[in-house]
This record gives C-alpha cells, structure tokens and sequence, in this order.
C-alpha cells in the first residue's frame, strides 16, 4: 500500500476513535472542523471541477438549512425528509444560477459577483419573510441530548460528530471517484483551456452545470446538519457573505482543486481560530474585532507565500 | 401613495446621495478598469476616510470638506504603496488568490477599525447640517447639496486628468492594452500603482463627503463595497460617467424603494438591479463591450 493510503488509513482510525480520547468540548471543535472541511469540499467542486468562483455559497446552507427546518418547525416532519426538499430547492436554485451565469456567458469576477447577489437578494429577502421567523429567526424545539434519535437527528454531541465525520469522508470519497470519472477528466479539460475542450467535442455547458448540480446537493446536505445541529437560524447571520467567505478560506488555504485541501485547511483555520482565542484570552487582550485581524494576517500571509495553498507544499515535503 | 412633493424631495436626496456613491464608484471603476483588480476593500477604505474625517473633526473640529486635502494626500500615498507593494505581484495571478489577497487586506481593515473605534457610531456635527434650501415645494439639505457639489467637481477633476493630462493618457493606455502600453515603453506597474493611488484619492473625497450624511459604523465597509461593485457594473466598465450615472440610479432607486417598500428592503433592490444588469447588459449602462 502507497504511503498516502496509510497515512489515511491512520488518520481514518484517529478520527473515528477521537470520542473516546478527548472530551466534549474538543469533540464540538472537531465537528466544526469536519463540517468546514465537508461545505468546503462541496465548495471545491464547483471552484476547482468546473472552475467557477462562488463567492455567495452561503446561499445553499442557508435555504437548505430552512427547507428543512421550516418543515420541521411547521410540519413537525423530520430531517431525512426535509433533506430532500432542501437538496431539491438548492440544487433548482444552483442551476438557475449555472444557467443564467453560463448561457450568458459569465465569468470570472462578474460570476462571483452575481453570486453575491443572489446570496444577498435572499438574505434580504428572508429578513422579510415572515413564514421563516423573519429576521427574528426560526427556533427548532430541542426534545432531548441524552439517547440518539436519528429519526429526529437528536442526539449527543457524539452522534453528530459521527455523523459529520461519515458526510465529511463520504465527501472525500465522492470527489476522489469524481475525479477519476470520465466527468473528472472532461472538468480538468474545461477548467485549464474551455474552447480547447468544447472543440474536443466537450458540451462544457453540460458538465459545468452538473459540477454547479453536485455542489449544491452537498452544501444543501450541510445546511440541513447545521440547521439540526444549531437549532436556531437567523438570515443576517446564516446568508451572510462572511459565511460565504468562511467556507471558502478552508480550501483555499489548504488548496483549491486538490482532494485534501480542504480538509487541512479546515482543520489549519479552525484551530488557529480556536487558539488564537485562548491565546488573547489568557493575555487579556480582548478587543472586539482582533481576532479577526489575526485571521485576515494569516489569510494574507498564506495567499502572498503559499499561492497554491498548504497541501500540495506538505504533501511534497511528507512525499505523500 | 405619498404626495407629490414628498416623493419629489426623496428623488432630490436619491441623486444627491447618488453622486457621493457616484464618486465612490469612480474610485473602484478607475481601478477595476485600468488595474483589472476586484478591490475588494474598496468600500473599507471608504469607512477608513469617514473615521479619519470625525477623527479630524473631534481633534480639530476640522470641517470635513476641509479636510478632504490631508486625508486625500494619505490616501493617494496608502492606495500607491498598497497596489506596488501588495497587490503588483499578484496581476498575473489567478482570480481567485486576488480576491482572496483584498479580501485578507478588507478583513484587516475592517476589524482594525473595530478594534480602534469600538462598534458604536460616530459622526461630525457641523452647522449647516440643519440647515436647507428652500426651492418651491422641495427641501434641499445644506449639507447634501455640498456634499454633491464635492462629489461632482472631483469627478470633473479627475475626468480631466484623465482626457487632457500626458499621465492620464497613459494610464488610459495601460487599461485598454498592456502589452502595447509596456512596448511603447511605459512604466506599467508606476501607473498601475497611480491609478490605484487616484482611487484611493476617490474614495477619500467621497468619505469626507459622505460622513456629513450618515453615521459612520465598521460593517458600513463591506455594505459599501457591495454598493460600489452594484454602482459600477449598472453604469457600466470603463464609463466614467457611467459610474455616477449608476451612482445616481442605485442613489434614487434606494430612496424610492426606501419610501415605498421597506427602508430594510433597499438594498434588495440593487441587488435585484444588479443580477438583472449581469444578465441583459453587461457591459452596463454605458460601458463599452470588450
């Protein structure tokens, strides 16, 4: 076996023996982790397969994450049932976006804008939506933490970093297949030259819609969790485009287009995040707004030196 | 459905707000169009000039249209050092690490300015405030009005640094081909970092001006370079005119959507604006297709 399989394999071991080694608290921070990695990973599909930049993904959290929450609040029907509206509405959405931004022939920095426009037009929108809670926000009845209901996705912290943890490594698994698909290969021809690929005979508005498809499906599928996790859901905070850039500083510090990218970067923001937190605790420093100024440093600092992201350096240096 | 006279006094506000966005907008367009560099921290930079002035104003009790001049000098040096120092070596970059790079810097900037100034409003209170013009049935702020006129005698300024001045030219030259403006043997990065520079100068003067109108808060950063991104690509790439002109139409349709919907509900509308203007005319209003 490669080096590469073994040290996944470990790490595989690690992450599914962690509940019995840390305690609660580590755990959440480990689930939050592994929810980055995953939207991040959903995220990369559409950047690093088919080449668009989505700067408005909060967009598919959040009306994933009130799809399913707004049956559950008002129908009392349950998150595996709710999953499938929030997949069908994100993925109807993704690909009116996809259509609109590729038939008009919209790229680049206008792509990513208008993504923000979407993701800010429905932020606004819900803020007036009464329905949803309005700005208010919507709040789902939490019954009970002690038993795993999974019919309900009620549980302990334990069962939804389990769970976190199979949608994160079924993500990984997903785009590793993807990638070595016929539908990966037409994706690394469209991304690195577009007409090359179309004059190949390549419907790139096809396969471009498809990678728009998937990564929606998959952030729909984060929204429902985090509306299930969190149990509260507010417009202002969960369409907001900080959202939106909190999903994709994962990959793209790890690495955008690779497979494990995001996951180390993920891991890399979160628990510097997490640290740097303790870190001005302890020395008293602390200024509202400075931890963020930590992380635009560190965001700086990876983007000037590290362009290509952290993964591709460390798996050189590893020879993974 | 409002009188007349009210909705007639809204539109008046919209415009004359519309041209201080208007010169915010040329900032960024004069960038974007020459630089080719999403600036991200274009509307941060816009809340940084707005804290300068109520700084100068609360040490001073400097007039803000006074002090345009120093905080316009810093600024042109900030934006020349920024885009030869930080942003140069990235042109040449893929998109996505240059919107991460402004992004970072936009991060930093807007939580320094929380950090500095805490997260409650500040503002400038100068006399004629209170005060208005009185033309027949509409009502004309004082402070607007001037605000307005600053906006509008700086973008003549600047259009005409643009059209008649040698530097100008060159800059012109840089936006519509690169490798013929480095053939004929101009200092590319120079003015790339002078335009950033002009921008930044932009920005300063619009902040000035817009600080007599609005409380000065740090998550106006982010909100105004949304705005100013809106403002551009409505009036389309690479017009001048086109960014006041986009200024005053986001400027109006606020106020309007303001006073008939929902005050929350405005910023919707130029959202909407946007996507429609992505989709049917690109190049905006009046810009030209490239």
């Amino acid at each position: 076996m490669s080096r590469a399989s073994i040290s996944l394999a470990i790490l595989g071991a690690v992450l599914v023996a962690l509940p019995f080694i840390v305690g609660n608290y580590a755990l959440s921070v480990a689930t939050l982790i592994l929810y980055f990695a995953y939207t991040g990973q959903a995220w990369n599909v559409m950047m690093g397969f088919a080449g668009q930049l989505s700067l408005g993904h909060a967009l598919y959290v959040g009306v994933g994450a009130y799809a399913a929450g707004a049956l559950f609040f008002h129908y009392g029907i349950g998150p595996w049932a709710g999953l499938w509206l929030a997949i069908l509405l994100c993925v109807a959405l993704g690909l009116v976006i996809g259509f609109l931004a590729f038939r008009f022939a919209i790229s680049g920095v206008y792509f990513a804008l208008l993504t923000i426009a979407f993701a800010e037009f429905t932020r606004i929108g819900f803020d007036h939506l009464d329905w949803t809670g309005g700005p208010g926000g919507m709040f789902l009845r939490v019954a009970q933490r002690d038993t795993w209901d999974l019919a309900n996705f009620r549980g302990p912290p334990l069962m939804y970093y389990y769970a976190m943890l199979f949608l994160a490594a079924g993500a990984l698994a997903l785009c590793f297949f993807l990638l070595r698909s016929k539908a990966g290969y037409y994706w690394q021809a469209i991304r690195e030259n577009e007409e090359a690929a179309q004059a190949l005979g390549i419907n790139s508005f096809r396969w471009k819609m498809l990678a728009v498809a998937i990564s929606s499906a998959m952030t729909a599928v984060s929204g429902v969790f985090f509306a299930f996790y969190y149990n509260n859901l507010f417009p202002e905070q969960i369409f907001h485009i900080s959202r939106s850039i909190e999903i994709i500083l994962g990959p793209v510090i790890g690495g955008v287009g690779t497979l494990f990218g995001p996951v180390l970067g993920a891991a890399v923001l979160t628990l510097l995040s997490d640290g740097i937190t303790e870190a001005l605790g302890a020395l008293g420093w602390e200024i509202p707004g400075i931890k963020q100024v930590f992380y635009g440093v560190v965001l700086l600092a990876v983007v000037m030196f590290l362009p290509h992201g952290i993964w591709p350096t460390l798996a050189r240096k590893l020879r993974l | 459905m409002p009188a007349a006279d009210l909705v007639a006094n809204v539109v008046v506000s919209g415009i004359l707000t519309g041209l201080v966005y208007g010169l915010m907008a040329l900032g960024l367009s004069v960038i974007f169009g020459v630089v080719r560099v999403v600036n991200f921290a274009h509307g941060e930079m816009m809340t940084i000039a707005m804290y300068a002035a109520t700084v100068l104003f609360a040490a001073f009790k400097l007039d803000p249209f006074l002090a345009m001049l120093p905080i316009a000098a810093a600024f042109f040096v900030f934006g020349y050092a920024l885009q030869a120092g930080l942003i140069n070596p990235f042109i040449t970059r893929p998109e996505h690490s240059q919107f991460m790079l402004l992004v970072a810097v936009a991060i930093i900037l807007v939580n320094g300015l929380l950090m500095i100034f805490g997260p409650d409003a500040r503002n400038v209170n100068v006399d004629y405030q209170l005060e208005s013009f009185e033309l027949g049935p509409l009502l004309i702020d004082k402070a607007r009005l001037f605000a307005a006129m600053a906006a509008v005698v700086a973008a003549a300024g600047l259009f005409a640094f643009f059209k008649y001045s040698l530097t100008g030219k060159a800059i012109r030259a840089c936006a519509d081909n690169y490798l013929g403006a480095k053939v004929v043997g101009l200092n590319v990065k120079h003015l790339y970092a002078l335009t950033f520079g002009l921008g930044a100068v932009c920005v300063a003067i619009a902040g000035c001006a817009m600080v007599l109108l609005v409380d000065v808060t740090p998550p106006l950063g982010p909100a105004y370079t949304l705005l100013a991104f809106v403002i551009v690509i409505v009036g389309g790439l690479g017009s001048m005119g086109g960014a006041l002109l986009g200024g005053v139409l986001i400027g109006v349709s606020e106020a309007l959507a303001g006073l008939f919907i929902a005050p929350s509900a405005k910023s919707m509308f130029s959202f909407g604006l946007l996507i429609l203007v992505l989709l049917l005319r690109p190049q905006g209003l009046l810009g030209r297709r490239s």
